[in-house]
């Protein structure tokens, strides 16, 4: 049981936190033919924009309604009106994606009455799909945009099934914002193997995998078509993944009586078997053979790994789903968990495998990582694992100073075997050799130093 | 508002500019931001540009007074330089949340400044304004007066919320706060004859380090470069130096003149992109000094190392002319002054197949014109479908830009280099310009690319020829 403390400083030094608008935005990308689009001044869009770009080395296709002084007073219809015709003129998109912001949302423009008007205008815009989030970057953070983006999303386009219609072999996954397109891509496999067919909202897989298109093309390269969404309510189930998605499964359960089950994290031995116990009892096929196997390779590998875990300290920022999966999965490793620290509430905090988890920023993590074996973080943790000399293993958003992060995977039994050598790597080289001083105990330390100095001055 | 909107006057008035000074008294007061289309915009705000322009300046601590988009999006991604303290990466928000919009979020601003006075205590604190805490009118001229007072250290207001305008405007805005609360405050340990001020150098990839040991060599000190590797007791007494160079024109050219106005420091823009260019900066700031007082001989001894150090460079680009015969090239950037690469690339074999000339002034587009010949292509913005068909086409061998456009040459299976604010090589002064080409080279040479453009195996016209034995 964890003690929830929220820091208490007036000035956050060097944040964990990414703002709402932005993780409703990645959420839109992996929407198919989708143009997310912030509502606010244009460096809200300019600085998220960037972070994405850096983070997955892919084009971002985000637009702005370029804000102003004058017409963020005055209301900004206009500028959203202006904002989506050209989009629908430039790059012909099936769902434009609007976020507000904490400058329109002081203001209080109206995204609900503005649609409603613009739709009145402008029967031209009847093919596109427009769906708008109430993102204020002054409360919450990225993971509880995700899921605002995603509840919105099923509240607009998940069609009411008609009686019968249900498909057994078909369900629904809602994905946390913490799963990568290779992540998605593991899953799939993983549902596929058991003979159902899934709906990935959003379905990240599709759009930033770093696939290379056959032409240009202005909006997201891929994901989950508006089309797929509208069906959802044909599913037998929806399988949330992360507790982050628990509100968007219980939208989709009362629009549409699609069941669900929540899986709060996938990385890890005991999970991941209730995990694919769940797809065979709901498909009524038995586990296959290749994951037999590869669940004897992570036991093997936790066997192989545990050596160098135990007791090893470990300080982790992320958000609360992440935080929650690494923790867990570190913990029963037989790691300690000696620093966490997160951007939002969430209801699993209390139960983090730690003595306290913090609210707060980068700096409250340097504290706590002082003498760590390892940090667990994003990128902007560099400068902290350079002050205090412990090695940084990368996860969250963003990681820019790496190859590769859409396909750093974390879920189900092969990446949690090779997340044990990843890491287990890492921890085998932080290891520190033995030396004269190694077992000389405090009070000799005290005595003059020429005792202990065996190096030659 | 009364602040910022007397700071925009300010900006928008700047005799300094030529663009500026071309416009009527009404549509001057308009300013020189021009109007933005939603849906189809690019670019940062003025937030933006002020901490770019400010950011670098090392000893210092940047409070972000705004919610966490603002800041928590952007901190230490740019890759400008210190030699020196660290301070400027350490990233300082405010974070403000609805209780701060509700009640006021001057008070929360304040603890906030004393708390890194406690921790950190460095010889100045900037305080950013942004959008939200702008319209809720939170006061942050009053708020950092009281902080200065109470703390008896300097606490500066910069007044650039992102929707005043664009990133351009943001360093001006920039600009305009050192000029109002730090340049003149404090004294040189000593001065020279030889003092000067780099103005708009931002020390991105350690840029200013490519040309200082030229200017070391040359005895002349860089009194305070603005802002690159800078600190701000530099700053604060950079009004006595001897003359300036104005590096990223269109950034801080108010700065430049209004120093000269207000402590007699001459100016000139110049650049340290391109050999010649590299040159013409060096004789330039020989010039200035020696006007004013300077000892004489600094000319020749100018022109030596100018001699010395184009001759290497030359030699040096000189092994790569065969290699890249004939590759063209797609430029574009925004910021770096497009001819004086032209020059450079031309003299290394490639030939330009345009180059994009957003930022330029009109002599520069001359320069490019007389540099190109008159089959010239030209670009205001360059959409990138275009870029995109240009580069599949093969109508350029590589294109050089910004992050922003990295990928649309990448997906096109087209060679990339960047040039922008994120780059990790420098190419400034002569060793720059050597190494720009030894990068373009590097990527053209790459093996990837020929394995890259072949399709597989069964998607060629060709296709698989299949074994008689059939699989069941």
């Amino acid at each position: 049981m964890a003690k929830v403390t929220i820091s208490t400083r007036q000035c956050m030094t060097n944040p964990l936190r990414l703002s709402q608008p932005l993780g409703a935005a990645l959420a839109f990308l992996g929407m198919d033919r989708c143009l997310p689009l912030f509502h606010g001044a244009q460096g809200c869009t300019s600085f998220g924009l960037v972070l994405l770009v850096r983070h997955f080395r892919e084009a971002i296709p985000l637009q702005t309604t370029a804000m102003t002084e004058v017409t963020t007073v005055l209301g900004g219809i206009e500028n959203v009106e202006q904002a989506i015709l050209n989009i629908w003129e430039r790059t012909d998109p099936e769902l434009i994606g609007i976020c507000t912001t904490g400058t329109t949302e002081v203001k209080g423009d109206d995204l609900n009455a503005y649609l409603t008007l613009i739709r009145a205008r402008h029967p031209e815009l009847d093919n596109v799909e427009l769906v708008h989030v109430n993102t204020p970057d002054f409360s919450g953070a990225f993971q509880d945009g995700w899921a605002r983006a995603v509840t919105r999303m099923i509240e607009e386009l998940v069609e009411i099934p008609a009686r019968g219609c249900r498909e057994q072999n078909r369900i629904n996954v809602l994905p946390g914002s913490h799963l990568t397109p290779g992540d998605i891509d593991e899953l799939r496999e993983m549902i596929e193997a058991f003979g159902l067919q899934a709906t990935f909202l959003p379905d990240l897989s599709g759009s930033l995998d770093g696939h290379i298109p056959d032409e240009f093309t202005a909006t997201t390269l891929g994901g989950c078509s508006v089309d797929d969404v509208h069906q959802m309510g044909n599913a037998a189930w929806t399988l949330a993944i992360g507790t982050q998605m628990h509100g968007a499964a219980i939208t989709l359960e009362h629009r549409t009586g699609v069941p669900y089950r929540l899986f709060d994290r996938l990385t890890g031995l005991a999970c991941c078997d209730d995990f694919l116990a769940f797809l065979s009892e709901i498909s009524g096929c038995p586990v296959p053979p290749r994951y037999r196997r590869l669940r004897g390779q992570l036991v093997d590998a936790m066997l192989d790994g545990h050596f160098y875990f135990g007791g090893k300290q470990i300080a982790i920022a992320a958000e609360p789903d992440l935080l929650w999966t690494m923790t867990n999965w570190l913990h029963e490793m037989g790691a300690e968990i000696i620093g966490a620290v997160t951007s939002t509430m969430s209801p699993l905090l209390e139960q983090v495998p730690a003595s306290e988890v913090v609210l707060g920023d980068l700096d409250d993590l340097e504290t706590s990582a002082a003498g760590a074996n390892l940090i667990l973080a994003n990128s902007q943790a560099r400068q902290a694992s350079e002050r205090l000399h412990v090695p940084l293993f990368r996860i969250g958003m963003p990681i820019f100073d790496r190859l590769g992060t859409a396909h750093i995977t974390t879920v189900g039994y092969r990446a949690t075997r090779d997340l044990i050598f990843t890491i287990g790597n890492l921890l085998i080289d932080a290891g520190h050799d033995p030396t004269p001083a190694t077992w000389v105990h405090e009070e000799k330390q005290n005595m003059p130093s020429s005792a202990f100095n065996i190096l030659p001055s | 508002m009364s602040d910022l909107k007397q700071q925009l006057q300010n900006v928008f008035q700047e005799p300094g500019c030529a663009t500026n000074q071309a416009k009527g008294a009404e549509a001057r007061k308009k300013g020189c931001t021009k109007q933005l289309a939603p849906g189809a915009a690019a670019g940062g705000c003025a937030f933006d540009g002020a901490k770019i322009a400010l950011q670098p300046i090392a000893d210092v601590a940047h409070l972000i007074h705004g919610p966490i988009g603002c800041e928590g999006h952007s901190w230490d991604q740019r890759n400008s330089k210190s030699s020196g303290p660290q301070l400027y990466r350490t990233s300082f928000t405010t974070a403000i949340s609805e209780q701060d919009i509700i009640f006021g979020g001057e008070k929360h601003l304040f603890h906030a400044i004393r708390e890194i006075v406690e921790k950190h205590d460095p010889p100045a604190i900037f305080v950013y304004q942004t959008c939200v805490p702008a319209m809720i009118g939170d006061d942050l001229v009053a708020t950092c007066k009281a902080a200065r007072r109470k703390f008896n250290k300097p606490v500066v207001p910069i007044l650039a919320p992102g929707f005043a305008g664009s990133k351009n405007l943001g360093n001006k805005l920039a600009g305009e706060a050192l000029l109002d609360y730090v340049i003149g405050t404090e004294e040189p340990d000593y001065t020279t004859p030889y003092d000067i001020n780099i103005i708009g150098e931002y020390n991105v990839a350690g840029e200013l380090w490519q040309v200082k040991p030229l200017l070391d060599e040359l005895g002349i000190r860089i009194l305070s470069c603005i802002s690159g590797d800078g600190r701000y007791h530099q700053i604060a007494s950079s009004h006595r130096a001897r003359a300036a160079m104005m590096v990223c024109s269109k950034a801080l050219i108010n700065v430049a003149r209004k120093m000269q106005e207000r402590y007699g420091i001459p100016y000139f823009e110049g650049s340290f992109y391109g050999i010649e260019d590299t040159s013409d900066a060096l004789r330039q700031i020989a010039q200035m000094l020696v006007e004013r007082g300077a000892d004489a001989t600094l000319l020749a001894r100018t022109e030596d190392v100018i001699a010395r150090e184009e001759a290497r460079a030359w030699a040096q680009i000189l092994p790569f002319r065969e290699r890249l015969m004939g590759k063209k090239v797609l430029l574009n950037t925004g910021g770096v002054k497009s001819w004086s690469m032209v020059a450079a690339l031309q003299e290394a074999g490639m030939t330009l197949t345009g180059t994009s000339v957003k930022k330029s002034t009109a002599e520069d587009k001359e320069r490019v014109k007389e540099l190109l010949g008159k089959d010239a292509h030209m670009w205001e913005s360059l959409a990138p479908r275009e870029m995109y068909r240009m580069l599949r086409a093969s109508e350029a061998d590589i294109m050089l830009s910004g992050g922003r456009t990295q990928f649309v040459a990448l997906k096109a299976l087209m060679p990339w280099l960047d040039i922008n604010q994120e780059r990790h090589h420098g190419y400034a002064g002569y060793d720059g310009m050597v190494s720009l080409v030894r990068e373009i080279d590097r990527t053209l040479a790459n093996p990837i690319w020929s394995q890259i453009r072949q399709p597989a195996p069964w998607d060629r016209a060709e296709g698989i020829t299949y074994a008689t034995v059939k699989c069941l």
